[in-house]
């Protein structure tokens, strides 16, 4: 069977709509168009209903209460409102929150923002394999403590957070706590009840939804969650964000959050078993390969790589018909390399090596055997016109070398 | 991102990629940048001691493609200049030559670095072996 090129293998980054998702979608366009929040016309009635059974597909995927679920305009909005809203709320109980250093950026520069205003932030550091520790994490708790907010799964290296045990020691110290699980959700099991999450982030378009709308799950019950809200207007979404809910979003998510429930063991079953053989067929056909982060915690269909001696940048050149991202700095505007693999204690060096590689729902055996064989060539071609790969070779410890870093 | 034509085809069909023997007194080798910056170059010349011009250059880049392409131009331009020639190559002339953009700026940069580094170590061993291989080399000049 001849592939269609190019591969789209970077689905952390965004998915497809399902075909599904878009015919639910449409009506919501045009003949079902009215604003939910008209609540004395059919036209009104009819969006609200639609609204409500989103959020109801929604909440069922992740074990909650419909009226938990409060509709942003995606999980960045998610994030700043679960993070600057319980800040705000809770000010009085405290000012500390605690996060960790490979958080999203919507956390973490949320949590920078909050400092600038009185707030105290610990930023946890990770083990090698992308993990925080639970003894760190309860050394760092104080009275002043107010919300812990750790991702459930990680962006670039698909590692899976302690969330269950987070889940309790929060619980059991009375201080809220929030997951990013834009990654997890929809891919893997997630239910806020066994992982007493006290406040989820989710995204639509990471899961075979339209991009443009997210969720903020929030518990009511056990404890009640109150949030200041960061937008103001017509008091949609129980006073926590205004503005006119994106119902066709909220159509599309809700059939996607469907979808995903029905199809997740299957599909996950399927791309772990596609992952490894990608992971497979690159260690037969190439030495000095690192995996980024826990094989054992981690999403099914995410695989991290770094080819040591040859920068991510180049590679991706080199596999142009080939859509993945590297934590090179190169390839982003900053000159920084990955945050995420520098955490993890690897080396720079290895961090511009790197190559995420998210499979998802239309991901084939034959995609993945062109990917892993392309890459082969690649990366031979340029280890061979790679100085550090001959230096490795000629048997010179490069992590001692003194390099000619100034000016660069 | 987008790279120009020429940037391209440097990537795809680098000029003079390999190694010249460093004990050779004749080779000069510049070895510049960081893994952890994410380029290093390795840029070697091989200069006829007799006319002191420049017979052969090989390079080696752990980098991106502009880094690639940026030291692979500049052992095309290397080869068949004198040192002193060879020394007043300006990393804007490799700008302008692959129409680099501002972000890979550095890379044209270190070609520049590694052309100075490696003709810096021929006249290191130049002088090293005597001062009559840099006066000579100076008088062809």
């Amino acid at each position: 069977m001849a592939i269609k090129l190019p591969i789209y293998m970077d689905y952390h980054a965004t998915t497809p709509c399902d075909p599904r998702v878009v015919e639910a979608m449409l009506p919501y366009f045009t003949t079902h168009f009215g604003n939910a929040a008209s609540r004395n016309h059919p036209f009104g009635w009819e969006a609200e209903e639609a609204v409500e059974k989103g959020r109801k597909q929604i909440a069922d995927l992740i074990g909650a209460s419909p009226k938990e679920i409060v509709f942003t305009s995606g999980a960045t909005e998610s994030d700043n409102l679960a993070i600057k809203g319980a800040a705000e709320m809770y000010r009085e109980k405290g000012n500390h929150l605690i996060t960790c250093v490979t958080e999203h950026k919507a956390v973490i520069d949320t949590c920078k923002h909050l400092e600038k205003t009185g707030y105290r932030v610990t930023y946890l550091a990770v083990r090698k394999d992308g993990r925080v520790s639970l003894d760190e994490m309860k050394a760092a708790i104080c009275d002043k403590t107010i919300l812990i907010s750790i991702m459930a799964a990680n962006n670039e290296i698909g590692v899976l957070q302690p969330i269950a045990e987070i889940g309790a020691i929060a619980k059991a110290k009375g201080i809220l706590f929030h997951t990013d699980a834009v990654q997890m959700v929809g891919k893997v099991p997630f239910n806020v009840n066994d992982l007493k999450v006290d406040m989820a982030s989710i995204s639509a378009h990471k899961m075979y939804g339209p991009k443009g709308v997210g969720a903020l799950y929030v518990r009511r019950r056990n404890p009640r969650v109150l949030l200041a809200s960061q937008i103001d207007g017509g008091g949609h979404e129980r006073g926590m964000r205004s503005g006119t809910l994106n119902v066709t979003g909220v159509v599309g998510f809700g059939k996607a959050a469907e979808l995903c429930k029905q199809e997740m063991a299957v599909e996950g079953e399927r791309l772990r078993k596609l992952r490894d053989r990608l992971n497979d067929k690159l260690h037969k056909q190439l030495d000095e390969l690192y995996i980024n982060g826990s094989t054992e915690h981690r999403l099914p269909h995410n695989l991290n790589v770094s080819f040591a001696y040859v920068e991510g940048e180049s590679l991706l050149m080199g596999i142009n018909d080939v859509a993945v991202s590297s934590g090179s700095a190169c390839t982003s505007a900053s000159l920084e390399p990955s945050y995420v693999l520098k955490a993890l204690g690897a080396g720079d060096d290895l961090a511009h090596s790197s190559i995420r590689f998210g499979l998802g729902r239309w991901s084939t055996e034959e995609e993945v055997d062109y990917v892993a064989d392309k890459l082969t060539s690649v990366v031979t071609r340029l280890r061979e016109m790679s100085p550090l790969y001959e230096m490795a070779k000629e048997g010179v410890d490069l992590s001692t070398m003194q390099w000619q870093t100034e000016g660069h | 991102m987008a790279y120009s034509s020429k940037v391209i085809d440097h990537y795809e069909h680098p000029r003079n990629v390999g190694s010249l023997s460093k004990e050779d007194p004749n080779v000069g080798t510049g070895l510049v940048g960081a893994p952890e910056c994410g380029d290093v170059m390795k840029l070697q010349v091989k200069v006829n001691p007799a006319t002191g011009v420049i017979d052969d250059a090989k390079f080696k880049t752990f980098g991106c493609g502009s880094a690639i392409a940026s030291s692979s131009l500049a052992t095309e331009w290397l080869k068949g200049k004198t040192v002193d020639e060879a020394l007043a190559i300006k990393n804007t002339a490799i700008v302008d030559e692959l129409s680099l953009p501002p972000v890979k700026i550095h890379c044209s940069v270190l070609a520049e670095d590694a052309i100075k580094a490696a003709i810096n170590d021929y006249k290191k061993k130049q002088s090293d072996d005597g001062k009559s291989a840099e006066v000579r080399t100076q008088a062809t000049v």
